[in-house]
């Protein structure tokens, strides 16, 4: 059994103009110890995908499917029961390490407060755990440090305090939204290592979701790409790297200039990423494909096996040697 | 390519007064050195990245070379001219000529009005007299040029997605067809495929119009993709500058090499089996910037000559300058 099972998982929105589906009948699991890496370009729905699984939906969102953790249904947890999976089993870093920090509370006291909530510790000793979480990030001086506010911490560093305290309670699955966008490249390189070091001490399993190929190919087992909502492409993230049989991985890969070649023209995409509000029928892809046939325009193809390695899923109408 | 020079940057240096919080009125403001003396040159029709962490200061070095902000010392020749003596008036007519694009393509272009305005916006200043039918002919020209259907002149930006508000930003930078477009992280925010999309349409124009571009971003892998020659930016300071394959195949500088090889690189076995050259800590702060080598404090070859003397910029050959005591 796998740490995490997500079984035709849908998210939808009730907006003054109708429904939106962000997220279309996506499956995955993720096995203990392990990286999936959640691909995808802005509105594919794999943020939503995740709040989803953590209860973190906006109030007009809602739900249907299954998400199991070590067996158990999560889907439609509230309250205490919500709580009680949330930091404990599942722990969540964002984007932007300053909004999600309170600029009003000490380091001391946001870090303590997990603890003395969710394990019921003293405050001394909740704060004595911190320090020993920030020293397992990598902050300096942390005894000192722990006593600061957000604002007096880089953004690299602030992404260590995320990190320290989503760890607090141990969790098995950590999911990191887009961790290392806002930070330089030299300091996504560090915060990439330390999450892996992080893996392999704690044994955790990691949801990583990034639109950066390159970050994906250097820290992911597997790799799963979504569009408008749907998943495109799924395997391991050497199979999918290797032999993308998506018209739309194929062209994401493509799209992308490298610093280890030289490339005279970048290969397009044509069009724009879909209108959440106007979605397609039938394949979500349809509209910027090069390969499409009339079928696209009213079936959504089922993910199926590519015929590749073990485990390589693909969902597209058109047979993969009939892409070139 | 010609290879008439267009521009000589010569010891620029854009510095801010600081006043820090909570200061008393007669405290002497402290002084943030943003660029330190940055001295290249820039030929007609060719590309110069910048690169550096942020904070590095790429952007206020191009907006200080075209005195949006305005410079502590230096010279700034422009075909022969210094820019940075120039009188306001002088100043202005030559802005034709230099233009620039922005990184957030929402924010940059005014919200109440309608695309053929915005981008005719430019002409109306520089050349009030032009007659309207001759304005709207080169705006639909123009349109067609990047890649936007004529027909949406009467729309609002907030109708466009990113990518096509990037395009419309690029229309108005060369409307009044000039010779140096800088762009100032114009594809950050931009999702991968529209990203391809946008860079492709730089370079196609840039050889359609002979521009040159000064085109900083964060991002390395696009900077060499679509640069002739990158200079590496650390704390004010240029640290390297080299032709963008050269640069990519032996950096010199321990920062750049640390910077490329950072960067990552999308191949799960390249990239899982790479030797990362990491450097420790944060930028150190400009107001109070370590002495000597600006890097000394987070680089693995630091000696005690680094903390005294600032390196002067060694000729690797083929017009590749580092600044390294050490450097390879």
């Amino acid at each position: 059994m796998s740490l995490l099972e997500v079984n035709n998982l849908s998210v939808e929105f009730a907006t003054q103009d109708g429904a939106v589906r962000a997220v279309n009948n996506v499956s995955f699991s993720v096995d203990e110890g392990k990286t999936l890496a959640i691909v995808g370009e802005s509105g594919s729905g794999k943020s939503q995908t995740v709040f989803a699984m953590m209860g973190l939906l906006a109030a007009n969102g809602k739900a249907t499917g299954s998400v199991r953790f070590e067996g158990d249904e999560v889907l439609g947890l509230t309250g205490d029961a919500l709580n009680a999976i949330r930091a404990q089993k599942m722990a969540m870093i964002f984007q932007d390490p300053m909004t999600s920090l309170n600029p009003y509370m000490r380091i001391s006291d946001q870090m303590a407060e997990v603890l003395v909530h969710h394990n019921g510790l003293s405050k001394s000793d909740a704060i004595k755990q911190s320090i020993r979480m920030l020293d397992a990030v990598k902050i300096p001086e942390s005894k000192n440090r722990i006593r600061m506010f957000p604002h007096e911490f880089s953004g690299g560093m602030r992404q260590r305090v995320m990190i320290a305290m989503s760890l607090l309670c141990q969790p098995k699955l950590l999911i990191a939204d887009e961790p290392t966008t806002a930070l330089d490249v030299t300091v996504q390189a560090q915060i990439m290592r330390l999450l892996a070091e992080i893996q392999k001490d704690f044994g955790t399993a990691i949801i990583l979701i990034t639109h950066d190929l390159g970050v994906v190919a250097g820290n992911s087992d597997d790799t799963l790409v979504m569009y408008g909502g749907q998943v495109m492409e799924v395997g391991t993230t050497e199979s999918v790297y290797a032999a993308p049989t998506h018209p739309y991985t194929q062209g994401l890969m493509s799209a992308v200039p490298r610093v280890d070649s030289e490339l005279d023209k970048l290969v397009t995409i044509p069009g724009n990423p879909p209108n959440m509000m106007n979605m397609p029928t039938g394949c979500p892809f349809t509209p910027r494909c090069r390969f499409a046939i009339d079928k696209c325009l009213k079936t959504m193809p089922e993910l199926i096996h590519s015929g590749g390695d073990a485990g390589h899923m693909r969902a597209c109408n058109i047979p993969k040697e009939d892409l070139v | 390519m010609s290879n008439e020079t267009i521009m000589q940057v010569e010891d620029l240096k854009v510095y801010f007064k600081v006043t820090p919080t909570g200061a008393m009125p007669w405290t002497k403001p402290h002084i943030l050195k943003a660029v330190d003396g940055v001295s290249f040159d820039l030929k007609a029709g060719e590309t110069l990245g910048i690169v550096g962490e942020s904070g590095c200061g790429k952007s206020t070095l191009a907006r200080g070379i075209i005195r949006l902000i305005p410079a502590e010392s230096g010279q700034v020749l422009w075909l022969g001219q210094d820019l940075l003596k120039l009188d306001n008036k002088e100043m202005r007519s030559r802005r034709q000529e230099v233009q620039m694009i922005f990184q957030d393509p929402l924010a940059s272009l005014d919200p109440r009005m309608n695309i053929g305005e915005i981008i005719a916006e430019p002409v109306k200043t520089h050349h009030p007299k032009t007659p309207t039918a001759e304005v709207k002919k080169m705006v639909e020209e123009v349109m067609v040029k990047v890649g936007l259907l004529p027909n949406l002149v009467n729309r609002y930006p907030h109708e466009f997605s990113g990518g096509q508000c990037q395009r419309i930003g690029i229309a108005r930078a060369l409307i009044l067809k000039p010779k140096l477009i800088i762009c100032d992280e114009p594809v950050s925010a931009l999702d991968v495929s529209i990203q391809a999309q946008v860079v492709n349409l730089l370079k196609e124009l840039q050889e359609e119009m002979g521009l040159a571009l000064i085109f900083i971003a964060h991002d390395l892998s696009v900077v060499k993709h679509i640069s002739t020659r990158i200079m590496v930016l650390y704390l004010g300071n240029m640290v390297e500058i080299a032709d963008s394959a050269d640069l990519y195949n032996t950096p010199r500088h321990p920062y750049t090499q640390a910077l490329i090889s950072a960067v990552p690189i999308p191949d799960p076995l390249i990239e899982k089996n790479k030797e990362l050259i990491l450097i420790k800590g944060d930028l150190p702060s400009a107001i109070n910037p370590p002495s000597g080598c600006v890097f000394r404090t987070r680089c693995p070859k630091a000696q005690d000559i680094c903390a005294r003397d600032r390196p002067e910029f060694a000729d690797a050959g083929n017009g590749h300058k580092v600044a390294c005591h050490f450097h390879d």
